[in-house]
């Protein structure tokens, strides 16, 4: 990485700005604790969001039980952080803990990318539902991690910092990701899977690439989700999750990393709205959980491209990759080769 | 020494014999075109060399090397690039995109390189940007290179087709029906085209085609195909005066 | 030896339930290719359904006979049922048919998790657990020491007539024939002066209905909630996978499968695993064999 470039490197001293606000606005309480929390929580959905767009937005896929990454990833690093690090160096091995929940839920990210290679839409689909019941069933089933009473003892790491990071992090990696030849490999994927192959694309490695990384960062947001609670049980795991997350991508827009952050702060600022909405006109919380499936339907009939549609914040655009860098590369170019003869064809 | 070899190529589809002992040694630098009625078994061929079927018989060697079983972008990557029947271009995606998603197998950095936009990872792809604009510039589509290419009138996208194919580095280029939907005028561009771009690339050709002005203009060889066997193949007069040619494609234009 | 009866009776009592809502699965399938992942939560409100009209019925000042009740109520909670589903493809399915397949498999999900949340936020039903009050005799007793009851017995009988009937609609009947032609060639049939939309809102209240005679069936053997639909469903759904999607006598053969996969895990393994067998198999089946028991394979041209 080479922050050489101007524009580089104003970016990294406002990111390094804001970081300190994330520890004082919380310890000073100007913010409250409940704000600290949505803020926690919106941080969390935006690495969720983006975990999931990768796999239906970029590459046109049917993932819909992605919340059984996050509940590996979770339980992974709390089984670490509670039983295997020794209990004073908890905070310093925070980060590792996170990064091996999330190793955790990449490789199981391989168990639905082999699948992929042959099988497509729905039937990839369910694949991926199965999927996430049988995490959900297999934890219920393993009494020394609680079963379906759930694990705790978790200490509350998850501080606003961290997930600051932690998001920063996600976003710089998906970006470069997206912007190199297997984002362009995904792209390529969901618009014609046998073009695809047929112009030189290895599909495969594109495929393993994509649902790996995918589970990885859904996995970095499972442990941090699981020392903000400080106690998960395979029930916080299920379609229900997974369907908070299709809201999100599609709400946001497929394929739009600006999009993942828009549709995550949305629906999580919407759903605390309504929180305190219902609260005041007396209405039981329980028509809260309405409002995801019913905001999902209707996106799909009314505007399944969401927020952004397929077009991207020019802020996480390369330079060089922007068109009027693309148009001034072109004009510096020699007319050099021979050119193929003309004509309206 | 033979650039592709094809011996007793043959290929089922559940009980429908496909193509039929298909057989060809092409010589680097040619122009051979497969010609047939529909249904002949014509781009059959063509996905059996490229790794989307696996044949049920034969052997096809490609530059000594054994095709059977390789995977389609492995078969890529080795040196043999097509164009379709129907254009299959990316079509949300832009020009240049096009082109460059193309140059996959020959862009060497890791994924950790890309995550971490490691030297080698810049360099490669200050490459591939440079290279894939003088790729549009020679088929005169530099100034779209931002299109969007579902944008783009007909022969253009048919252009951009060919110049993604080129991406790939290829020493043979298999071309299918690409005069389709094309005026007189346009065929003849195509056809001076065509051997443009072999004599500047140094390529061999393989051309699946209907249009006979085409075939008969630019092949050397032809062979042609009818229900998947290969009822004749010879220089393009001798197939003009074939009569058993002629009897398949009774109705068709043979001129 | 009677443990085995035993089971095998239970199995084929869980199975017929399974049996039936796997038809609508299949027959969604057949004619839109679409997985309506919504049935399993239209069978779970044919249960409620069942209920209130039972209990409205049951608690009439004047006592009306006992099978006018039965029946009055399994044909309400078809009726009902069967208006819900259309519905649903109306407004939901029938503005996505031209649309991705992705945009028609999450907003079924929405629709499934929305009849959910609304049924445990709607006052009225809320999320605790109901039994739909008995409207025959439930009588148990034994035969050659094996445990049988009458419920047991009309869910059997009932079931086998229902598939029966099924197949026979679809087999000799003129909307049978269009049934299985749509599933052929969506395109086409238009043009041969079918009238597409009003079968396809036919095979949705057809599936919807024969659901709901489950559905009643089984909310008089079992508890109902508004999370059920969640595992019958899915149970249901793997049910017809197994038989092979868009194929009904598979999806019959696939709910038996179930039953017994359902009755005897607790047997060979322990209960908890049942949905990790289950699951297994569909994942299993779906990598090796998509189609199914019965499905037709299909060949893509490229």
């Amino acid at each position: 990485m080479r922050l050489h470039d101007w524009k580089h490197r104003r970016l990294a001293l406002v990111l390094l700005a804001v970081f300190p606000l994330t520890i004082l606005l919380p310890r000073s309480g100007i913010i409250s604790p409940y704000v600290d929390l949505v803020l926690k929580y919106v941080g969390i959905n935006i690495m969720l969001t983006v975990s999931l767009n990768l796999v239906n937005g970029y590459m046109g896929e049917f993932s819909v039980g992605h919340a059984g990454f996050m509940a590996i990833g979770a339980y992974v690093a709390s089984i670490l952080t509670v039983w295997v690090f020794p209990s004073e160096l908890g905070p310093w091995l925070f980060p590792l803990a996170v990064i091996l929940g999330g190793v955790a839920a990449g490789v199981a990210g391989l168990g639905i990318a082999i699948p992929s290679f042959r099988t497509r839409g729905d039937y990839l689909a369910i694949i991926t539902l199965a999927f996430n019941f049988i995490i959900k069933s297999v934890l219920e089933n393993v009494d020394v991690i609680g079963g379906p009473r759930g694990f705790m003892g978790m200490e509350k790491l998850t501080s606003l910092s961290w997930v600051y990071l932690w998001v920063i992090v996600t976003l710089f990696l998906a970006r470069n990701f997206i912007f190199s030849k297997f984002g362009r490999g995904v792209l390529s994927l969901r618009e014609d899977e046998i073009a695809s192959g047929l112009v030189g694309v290895n599909t495969q490695q594109v495929k393993v690439l994509t649902f790996v990384f995918s589970a990885f960062l859904a996995g970095l947001a499972g442990g941090l989700f699981a020392h903000e609670l400080q106690f998960i049980n395979p029930r916080s795991f299920t379609i229900l999750k997974s369907t908070d997350m299709l809201v999100m991508v599609y709400l946001g827009g497929i394929g739009s990393l600006g999009g993942s952050i828009l549709g995550a702060t949305a629906y999580t600022v919407v759903l605390e709205g309504l929180r305190s909405v219902l609260q005041v006109v007396n209405i039981s919380q329980e028509w809260r959980l309405v409002v995801a499936p019913a905001l999902l339907v209707l996106l799909m009939i009314f505007r399944p491209q969401g927020m952004m549609g397929l077009r991207e914040f020019r802020f996480f655009t390369p330079p060089e990759e922007r068109p009027e860098s693309i148009d001034a590369l072109r004009s510096r170019l020699q007319s050099g080769p021979e050119k193929a003869p003309e004509g309206a064809l | 020494m033979s650039l592709l070899a094809i011996e007793h190529l043959t290929h089922w589809f559940g009980g429908l014999k496909a193509v039929s002992k298909f057989q060809l040694d092409l010589r680097p630098g040619e122009l051979v075109a497969i010609i047939g009625p529909n249904g002949a078994g014509k781009t059959t061929v063509f996905n059996l060399i490229t790794g989307v079927y696996r044949p049920s018989e034969g052997r096809m060697l490609f530059e000594g090397k054994d095709l059977v079983g390789q995977p389609t972008n492995q078969v890529i990557a080795g040196g043999v690039a097509r164009t379709f029947q129907s254009i299959r271009l990316f079509k949300e995606l832009s020009v240049l995109d096009n082109v460059r998603i193309a140059r996959y197998s020959r862009t060497a950095y890791s994924p950790v390189s890309a995550l971490l936009r490691m030297r080698d990872f810049t360099r490669e792809e200050e490459g591939t940007r440079r290279e894939s604009l003088e790729l549009l510039q020679i088929f005169g589509l530099a100034d779209q290179a931002n299109a969007i290419s579902k944008n783009l009138p007909y022969g253009q996208q048919r252009r951009l087709e060919i110049a993604r194919a080129l991406a790939t580095k290829p020493r043979l280029l298999l071309l299918d029906e690409p005069a389709a939907g094309m005026n007189p005028a346009e065929i003849q561009q195509l056809m001076d085209l065509i051997l443009w771009v072999r004599r500047t690339f140094g390529l061999t050709i393989l051309l699946i085609e209907h249009q006979m002005r085409v075939v008969m203009g630019i092949a050397e060889k032809i062979k042609v195909l009818d229900f998947g066997e290969t009822i004749a193949e010879g220089t393009p007069t001798e197939i003009q005066n074939n009569p058993r040619v002629i009897e398949a494609y009774l109705g068709e234009e043979a001129a | 030896m009677q443990f085995l009866v035993q089971q095998i009776l239970n199995a084929l009592q869980v199975g017929s339930v399974y049996a039936l809502i796997a038809l609508g699965y299949t027959m969604v399938y057949g004619i839109l290719t679409m997985i309506n992942f919504a049935h399993g939560d239209i069978f779970m409100v044919s249960t409620y359904f069942a209920f209130f009209v039972a209990t409205l019925l049951l608690g009439l000042a004047v006592p009306l006979h006992p099978a006018i009740v039965f029946v009055a109520t399994i044909l309400a909670a078809m009726f009902g049922t069967a208006f819900l589903a259309v519905a649903i493809e109306r407004l939901a399915y029938k503005p996505l048919r031209t649309a991705p397949r992705i945009s028609a498999v999450i907003t079924a999900l929405g629709v499934g998790l929305f009849l959910e949340n609304f049924m445990v936020a709607f006052k009225p039903v809320g999320p605790e657990p109901r039994f739909i009050p008995p409207l025959f005799p439930l009588i148990n007793f034994t035969v050659g020491g094996v445990a049988v009851s009458t419920i047991q017995l009309v869910i059997i009988v009932v079931s086998a007539l229902v598939m029966f009937l099924l197949d026979t609609i679809v087999r000799r009947t003129m909307v049978g024939m269009a049934m299985r032609a749509i599933s052929w060639d969506k395109f086409v049939v238009p043009l041969m002066g079918v009238p597409v939309d009003r079968i396809i809102s036919m095979t949705f209240a057809l599936g919807a209905s024969i659901a709901a005679i489950g559905g009643t069936l089984y909310g008089m053997a079992y508890t109902i909630d508004p999370y059920m639909g969640i595992r019958i469903g899915w149970w249901s759904f793997i049910s017809a996978v197994v038989g092979g999607i868009g194929n009904i006598r598979g999806a019959m053969i696939g709910g038996f499968i179930l039953g017994f996969i359902e009755i005897f895990t607790p047997v060979v393994l322990a209960s908890t695993y049942r949905d990790f067998v289950a699951f297994s198999l569909l994942l299993v089946l779906l990598i090796f064999r998509p189609t199914g028991i019965l499905g037709r394979p299909s060949v893509q041209k490229v």
